[in-house]
């Protein structure tokens, strides 16, 4: 790596991709060498910076100058200006409101200033297909200090201390787990169950890596793998060498194909520094990693069926006891944590576990990734230390609601979780406050909700998408939810019945309660929490057949303002199925019988002329 | 010696028992579906919950199906509290909802006072067996015995379940008449629900 002027960190995560930042950063590169500045400047692409919503993005080292929304077109103008002649492009930057001066630094940019960032230190600043890169910035020093200076059992004191809980979203303690474990009996019994023939050595004992990120909207442990893969490969090596396991596997979901690429490169060059294999780092510790890929069953996120997947066999939930610490994949103990637990473990052991217990609240430690979406307008990956308020995530981070319209919920859990209102708004993120709030932590998703969304249609949603994605196994899950989803349907549709609320809640109750693992244990969740805090959004759509917020379909009409309608047009010209009619400047009216409620003429007109009702 | 207590009874074993187990050696009785002694448990219809607390927080107390749940010393089960009897009922309500033909579900529903009708049911059992949509009829509860039996007794692969969820199904692989299928009839044998009939070729 060589010393330039400029470093100019091109995000190279999977949204600012879609937006073509490779195309940018091949329009820097020829800039650049056109004006010949190829050797005082770098273009690195890097992983996910977090702030989505405004890419593609590109950081300006060592000034922290921040460029957004960048188009091929805009690279000719601000290489001549930032590069040749000093001027930094203020229309590039970041800009709070139409009225306001753009803000030139990433630091001041409010989106970044209340993150404090562990698992995504290296997010944006190293090139995630550069090992040498990762080492550079202190990487591999964590397993070096274990696997020369601790034991096993000082490295599982140390974890415990520090106090981390499982990001997967269940918060269980992170060094109690291995330490079940690596205290685990082998089992010698070759009969065990889920030995398939191909019979392990006694002595194995295996860690897996859960990668499988299954929840609507949540792209926490994507953005990882895709920025800092090396992370996750060191917090599995401290991992691997605390249990004593033998071969790790990494689990990955097969929707994410640049993860995987990224994560195979960093295995292979890991492989080549002597990181991973025999012998590592001279000492006597051994240990490699395959990597799995998931072939789209949600419920795989759950341990036990994900073992079943990587042995093979259907993915089904295993009753526990036993536990995976006693027999897991082959019916030998393994440990599961998930991609932001391990990516947290070099961290620790770095620094130490006084410091990371010193951020956070009482019971919970240290950071949360969490990806916030939905109607918020910095969209975007965020690391907030743990005990910060919902409010503070959705307004000072998030920059609060577009278009000026009013926050109602924001859903935190996935189909797991709940829905928090906004009296709520400023509990802490911890794992037992967002449980008493009818939430759960969850792996981090964060959808933010405003006015013109429908709380049935919500839970309607996320029920549709446990009842598909349950495996049919247990009795209440299959059946169960199934049952649930006809309810909200009819709900939905103008045809629920006094007591439906009732119903919901009770059959949601059993379902929690006899339901065999932990998807159909959470499923009525979503149901749950938007009966507990919007309870007068189902009466209206049971007693009024009124949908409040004007979306379920079934229960509302559109119709056009004679008072404002301007007979502009534009509502005839877009409406799919012509059923709007009127004279050019005279007032349009729409055919009732014909129109399909698409809602094409509400959002085309300029004048709010179009009513839902 | 390890110690459980069953129902207010105490019971002392040595060996490796499952809660089922115990029950039955205290002659306990406790309803069960997807279960086979022959078979390894498999905990999937919920027929057998059972509340079980550990000694130390007797307040504290689970569902856990009781055959598959491993019996532990100090451990107190109830097996016929309002709350396990309740969620019982709602198991054979979904069933019933799903089987309303099915004699050896009708009978299980009897004995626990569900009646086809759902008279005098609370609103879930009302919901489940008046208003909830009729389907496709079946007698099958999908407890997997049948498909568990011909890979664990002759080893025989020849039924495998297809689909997830409500779509769920049990086939030959392939739906077609499985070439490894020795007609020897365990699978009939060990459906609860008489599902399975074997025809003479």
């Amino acid at each position: 790596m060589g010393n330039y002027r400029f470093n100019l960190l091109v995000c190279a995560g999977t949204g600012c991709v879609s937006n073509n930042a490779f195309k940018v950063k091949a329009a820097l590169e020829k800039e650049i060498e056109k004006h010949k500045l190829q050797e005082e400047i770098q273009v690195i692409s890097t992983g996910c910076n977090g702030f989505c919503a405004n890419g593609p993005i590109m950081v300006v080292k060592p000034d922290d100058i921040f460029y957004q929304l960048l188009t091929e077109e805009d690279i000719p103008g601000l290489v001549e200006e930032h590069f040749l002649k000093g001027r930094p492009v203020e229309k590039l930057m970041y800009t709070p409101a139409k009225d306001e001066h753009p803000i030139p630094k990433m630091s001041d940019i409010p989106f970044f200033g209340k993150q404090q960032l562990i698992a995504l230190s290296n997010r944006g600043l190293i090139d995630p297909e550069n090992i040498d890169e990762y080492i550079a910035l202190g990487g591999y020093q964590a397993l070096a200090k274990v696997l020369t200076k601790m034991t096993p059992e000082q490295v599982i004191e140390e974890i415990q201390t520090a106090g981390l809980r499982g990001r997967g979203g269940a918060g269980f303690p992170t060094g109690k787990k291995w330490e079940f474990c690596r205290n685990a009996l082998v089992s010698e019994d070759s009969s065990a169950p889920g030995n398939n023939g191909n019979s392990p050595s006694a002595a194995d004992k295996y860690i897996i890596c859960n990668a499988d990120e299954g929840d609507p909207g949540a792209f926490m442990d994507r953005s990882i793998v895709e920025s800092d893969p090396h992370a996750l490969l060191e917090g599995m090596l401290i991992g691997a060498y605390a249990i004593g396991a033998t071969h790790g596997f990494i689990y990955i979901r097969g929707e994410y194909p640049l993860a995987l690429e990224r994560l195979t490169q960093a295995l292979e060059q890991a492989r080549e520094y002597g990181l991973l294999g025999d012998e590592i780092l001279g000492t006597g510790f051994s240990f490699d990693i395959s990597v799995s890929k998931g072939a789209g069953a949600f419920v795989c996120g759950e341990e036990t069926s994900l073992i079943g997947s990587l042995e093979g066999k259907l993915p089904e939930p295993r009753v526990r006891p036993p536990y995976p610490a006693q027999s897991g994949y082959m019916g030998k103990p393994t440990n599961i944590n998930n991609v932001e637990t391990w990516a947290n473990v070099p961290h620790i052991i770095n620094r130490g576990a006084a410091w990371f217990s010193s951020i956070g609240t009482e019971t919970s430690k240290g950071t949360k990734v969490f990806s916030l979406v939905g109607k918020v307008n910095n969209t975007g990956l965020v690391e907030v230390p743990m005990g910060i308020t919902m409010r503070e995530i959705v307004f000072d981070i998030g920059g609060g609601i577009p278009d000026g319209k009013k926050f109602k919920a924001v859903q935190t859990g996935g189909p797991s979780g709940g829905c928090i209102p906004e009296s709520l708004l400023d509990t802490p993120v911890d794992y037992e406050s967002l449980v008493q709030a009818g939430s759960i932590m969850g792996s981090g998703g964060m959808i933010v909700m405003d006015e013109g969304n429908c709380m049935v249609e919500v839970a309607r949603y996320f029920v549709s998408f446990t009842q598909q994605e349950s495996c049919g196994k247990c009795t209440p899950c299959r059946e169960g939810t199934w049952h649930m989803l006809n309810i909200l349907e009819n709900i939905s549709q103008g045809k629920g019945q006094e007591g439906d609320i009732e119903l919901l809640e009770k059959m949601g109750r059993y379902i929690k309660e006899t339901a065999l693992c932990g998807l159909g244990n959470t499923a009525p969740n979503p149901v749950l929490t938007t009966i507990r805090y919007f309870r007068n959004e189902y009466e209206a759509h049971i007693r009024e057949k009124r949908c409040p917020a004007g979306v379920c379909k079934a229960l509302i009409t559109y119709s056009i303002d004679p008072e404002n309608c301007t007979g502009c047009t534009a509502c005839a010209k877009n409406c799919p199925v012509a059923c709007i009619s009127g004279e050019r400047k005279q007032t349009h009216v729409i055919n009732q019988e014909k129109c399909i409620k698409c809602g094409m003429c509400y959002s085309v007109c300029n004048f709010d002329a179009v009513r839902v009702r | 010696m390890a110690k459980i207590n069953i129902d207010g009874r105490d019971l002392e074993f040595e060996e490796q028992l499952t809660i089922l187990d115990a029950a039955k050696k205290l002659q306990i009785k406790i309803p069960t579906l997807c279960y086979n002694e022959h078979l390894a448990p498999y905990g999937g219809c919920r027929i057998c919950l059972v509340e079980a607390a550990t000694q130390a927080a007797p307040q504290r107390s689970r569902l856990v199906p009781a055959c598959t749940a491993p019996a532990a010393d100090g451990m107190i089960v109830v097996t016929n509290s309002e709350r396990v009897l309740e969620s019982r009922r709602f198991i054979i309500e979904l069933f019933l909802s799903r089987c309303p033909e099915s004699e050896q579900i009708r009978s299980m529903a009897a004995e626990m006072g569900v009646q086809p009708d759902g008279q005098n049911l609370d609103v879930v059992g009302q919901y489940l067996l008046q208003r909830a949509p009729k389907r496709e009829a079946t007698n099958c509860i999908l407890c997997g015995l049948c498909v568990r039996v011909c890979q664990q007794i002759p080893e025989r692969f020849a039924l495998s379940l297809k689909e997830r969820g409500i779509h769920r199904k049990v086939t030959p692989p392939f739906e077609k008449v499985a070439e490894s299928c020795i007609g020897c009839g365990s699978c009939a044998y060990v459906c609860p629900t008489k599902t399975i009939t074997v025809e003479e070729a």
